[in-house]
């Protein structure tokens, strides 16, 4: 236990006496809290002991214990280790009351709690389905509850080997089997779910209007899903007076495919290719910060070796690199340059890809890191190209960027002044990453709780004050060029010796739980696992950026104007493969 | 002044559009539909445009490139074919989609397995190409592939491949990754070696014993 942690555990013990209880678990280092106290307790983290940076909400089921949990990783804006606070429910009467009052971070991801766990968060204000569709029965992520084609509890899966019996899922359709239906489903022709109206509903009564003796009206406009400037399949239901917007709701979803669930059925290893498709624009991050969260519970086991940590931290800000030239390619193609900027940043993209492809294999799904090192060492004659990118071009480039866009009186007009996000505002809707930065809160990861060997660095957090979509922009490239220095560092000074010191495919992770976390170029990327000591996670949760960070999306756009919400939501940088899962 | 920032834009932009035509006009006859043309435009140093024209040209894959696994066969000195996969069920544990089925051989007479699949299935559409299946493998038996041309009509049958479709000699890997075989032929002769090694021990061993036997 770290000092900054007992300093705050008597702190509480004291205030709270008994109330709040160490968590006694094998390998669990957080606190229990009673559920009638929490709203209490939060306060006191929030105001009195500095927690104002609420990370990650997740519900863990307990099946034997007949447990449902609530697991909340709070953190202090100006750094430092996590504080973890856990409540514990029974599973028939899961109710939990909300912080959403005390961080508006917790929004969306309780929402996402009562959709995949059924935890039922009492005050809550708009508590729907998020991620699951309207209308559809059971919770997905329970212990005990098994998905259509379901085979197995745990992979590997047994009719694979030996018998080998080539089967397609379509074929061994078991729809009838284990799909549940909702009450009164018998006539599907006039079912109707609720939900639906349940969100106009709600945007009707945020945009509610005084229209004096004049008759106005509100109108009510889907952007998306199929909207091309939402980058991917995204909509936006948003209530325009006139142009402009006086509510909005981000609803999403459509890309879910449950990647916890799926993660859980999996073992340690088989996870870290699936993590490649979170955020499929930087992939190698995400490989990063799962394989850390083993590595913590592996402990001596998941030792790695210095050549491979030099090689992750290259590989991870190349990755921050190539995933910003696209973000800031794809604002100006939001802005109306119809693919110019695009391409021209695109084309540096395309230089890194051919590295990532000749060392890890693949140009995006790169499913590079192992745990305790990385798959295998550069080829020959990589490192010289690399040398020559790193060195050469990219700043060249990077500058040529700046030169093209940022002076540009368009873009400036079209972005400064627009979607203002205080620095207050951002902490509390738990935003991270370039957006947190550019609200001028200087948090970056990498700097307030060092991992892998970022400490060895000389680089500077970018930070950026005015908190609107310009900054948002700018602060990008200001990212890139310290990126670039990491890198130019991390080049000269890599050592000789081995990248993997053992693979083994069957790897087992002693009982515990941990939060690995990392600087993910669209914010801090989460994973939390609980491990009961199999070959499989108990509990395997990603804190996706993108996700959290669409909290902050309406904030941002009400009051401006309908074509400037484009701009936000680009701003932002998001990316569907992460924000469903 | 009021749109300086766009004219210093429209000059970075000139300069690219020229930067195109005097690539072209400095790599006349080189540049495009040649090895070296397309090794420049995927370096450093291009300036103009970096498009490859898929299919006409085609990108250089990578030795590390990785897509849809095969299984190897040694082709012996008597010209029979002696697959290396031993059904062991390795690469069928670390797949992570689960895509790769293994039937096992039992000898009819003893019931026990033999180390040689009988089938052995990769479903292509499920595979996430992820290359765990030839990184674990113990034998070198299954490796990734180069080939990534694989379009067809037919979604079911096409895409299941079966034993016979995934076998290719060992030579054909040789040549998509020649260090990478390098590497590996020295591990695999060291291996031989010691096993060898060890057989002669025992059966030098076995010989003693029958020897002592006799002498008695």
């Amino acid at each position: 236990m770290t000092e900054e942690l007992v300093v705050t555990l008597s702190a509480l013990e004291t205030r709270f006496p008994d109330v709040v209880k160490k968590d006694e678990r094998k390998g669990y280092e957080g606190f229990l809290v009673d559920t009638k106290n929490l709203v209490e307790v939060a306060t006191v983290i929030r105001d009195e002991l500095g927690y104002d940076y609420l990370s990650s909400v997740t519900g863990v089921d307990y099946l034997e214990e007949e447990l449902l949990e609530v697991v909340y990783h709070f953190y202090r804006s100006t750094g430092g280790k996590s504080l973890v606070l856990s409540v514990q429910v029974p599973r028939k009467k899961a109710v939990v009351p909300s912080l959403y009052d005390l961080f508006i971070s917790a929004d969306f991801q309780e929402r996402e709690a009562w959709d995949l766990y059924g935890i039922k968060f009492e005050g809550h204000p708009d508590l729907r389905r998020i991620l699951m569709w309207e209308g559809f029965e059971g919770f997905p992520m329970r212990k005990d509850y098994q998905e259509a084609f379901f085979v197995e509890d745990q992979k590997p899966f047994a009719n694979r080997w030996p018998e080998g019996k080539v089967f397609r899922s379509e074929d061994e359709n078991q729809f009838g089997k284990n799909v549940q239906y909702p009450k009164g489903f018998d006539k599907p022709k006039k079912w109707d779910p609720e939900e639906e109206d349940l969100l106009y509903a709600g945007l009707q009564e945020l945009g509610k209007k005084d229209s004096g003796d004049l008759a106005t009206d509100h109108v009510v406009v889907n952007m998306g899903p199929q909207h091309p400037s939402t980058h991917g399949v995204f909509r936006m239901a948003v209530v325009l007076d006139g142009e402009r917007i006086v509510a909005l709701k981000p609803v999403m979803g459509y890309l879910h495919r449950n990647h916890e669930k799926i993660g859980e059925r999996n073992t340690y290893l088989h996870n870290i290719p699936f993590t490649d498709r979170l955020d499929y624009l930087s992939s190698m991050v995400n490989n990063h910060g799962y394989v850390l969260a083993v590595e913590k519970l592996l402990g001596k086991k998941g030792a790695v070796p210095e050549r491979a940590e030099y090689i992750r931290v290259i590989m991870s800000e190349l990755t921050r690199v190539s995933n910003h030239l696209w973000a800031i390619g794809f604002l100006l193609n939001d802005l109306g340059a119809f693919f110019t900027p695009s391409l021209y940043a695109i084309e540096e993209r395309e230089l890194i890809l051919d590295i990532f492809e000749a060392t890890t294999g693949a140009r995006m799904m790169n499913n590079y890191f192992r745990f305790g090192g990385v798959a295998r060492d550069f080829p020959p004659g990589v490192l010289e190209k690399l040398n020559s990118i790193v060195f050469e071009r990219l700043p060249r480039k990077v500058d040529e960027l700046d030169v093209y866009l940022t002076d540009n009186e368009v873009v400036a007009s079209r972005t400064k002044g627009v979607g203002v996000l205080s620095p207050e505002e951002a902490i509390a809707h738990g935003v991270g990453g370039p957006v947190l930065r550019a609200s001028g809160v200087p948090y970056d990861v990498r700097r307030a709780d060092p991992y892998s060997i970022y400490d060895r660095f000389d680089f500077d957090v970018a930070v950026r004050y005015h908190g609107d979509c310009y900054d948002r922009y700018i602060i990008r490239i200001d990212e890139i060029r310290q990126s670039l220095r990491i890198l130019q560092q991390a080049l000269k000074d890599i050592p000789e010796g081995p990248v993997l010191l053992k693979n083994p495919y069957n790897i087992r992770v002693p009982e515990g739980e941990s939060y690995g976390r990392v600087e993910a170029p669209k914010g801090e990327l989460g994973f939390y696992i609980v491990s009961d000591g199999t070959a499989n996670p108990y509990r395997y949760h990603v804190r996706a950026p993108s996700f959290v960070n669409l909290t902050a999306l309406e904030k941002m756009c009400v009051g401006q104007l309908v074509a400037d919400a484009v701009v936000v939501l680009g701003s932002i940088d998001i990316v569907l493969g992460e924000v469903d899962r | 002044m009021y749109g300086k920032g766009i004219f210093k834009g429209m000059w970075v932009t000139l300069k690219h559009f020229v930067a195109t035509f005097t690539d072209d006009f400095r790599m006349i006859g080189r540049k495009y539909n040649k090895a070296e043309g397309i090794e420049y435009r995927m370096s450093k140093d291009v300036k103009g445009i970096f498009s490859i024209q898929y299919p006409e040209e085609k990108m250089p894959v990578p030795e590390e490139f990785r897509f849809i696994p095969f299984l190897l066969y040694d082709t012996n000195e008597d010209g029979t074919e002696q697959i290396r996969c031993t059904s062991c069920g390795i690469c069928a544990k670390v797949c992570p989609p689960q895509c790769i089925w293994i039937e096992q051989t039992t000898n009819p007479d003893t019931g026990r397995p033999v180390p040689e699949p009988v089938e052995f299935f990769v479903d292509i559409d499920i595979c996430m190409n992820c290359g765990y299946c030839a990184e674990y493998c113990p034998f070198d038996a299954i490796k990734m592939d180069h080939d990534y041309e694989m379009a067809s009509f037919d979604r079911i049958d096409a895409h299941i491949f079966n034993k016979e479709k995934l076998l290719k000699p060992a030579e054909y890997y040789a040549e998509i990754r020649p260090l990478n075989w390098e590497r590996e032929e020295i591990i695999r002769k060291e291996k031989a070696e010691k096993k060898k090694a060890a057989e002669a021990a025992k059966a030098a061993r076995a010989a003693a014993k029958a020897e002592a036997a006799g002498a008695e």
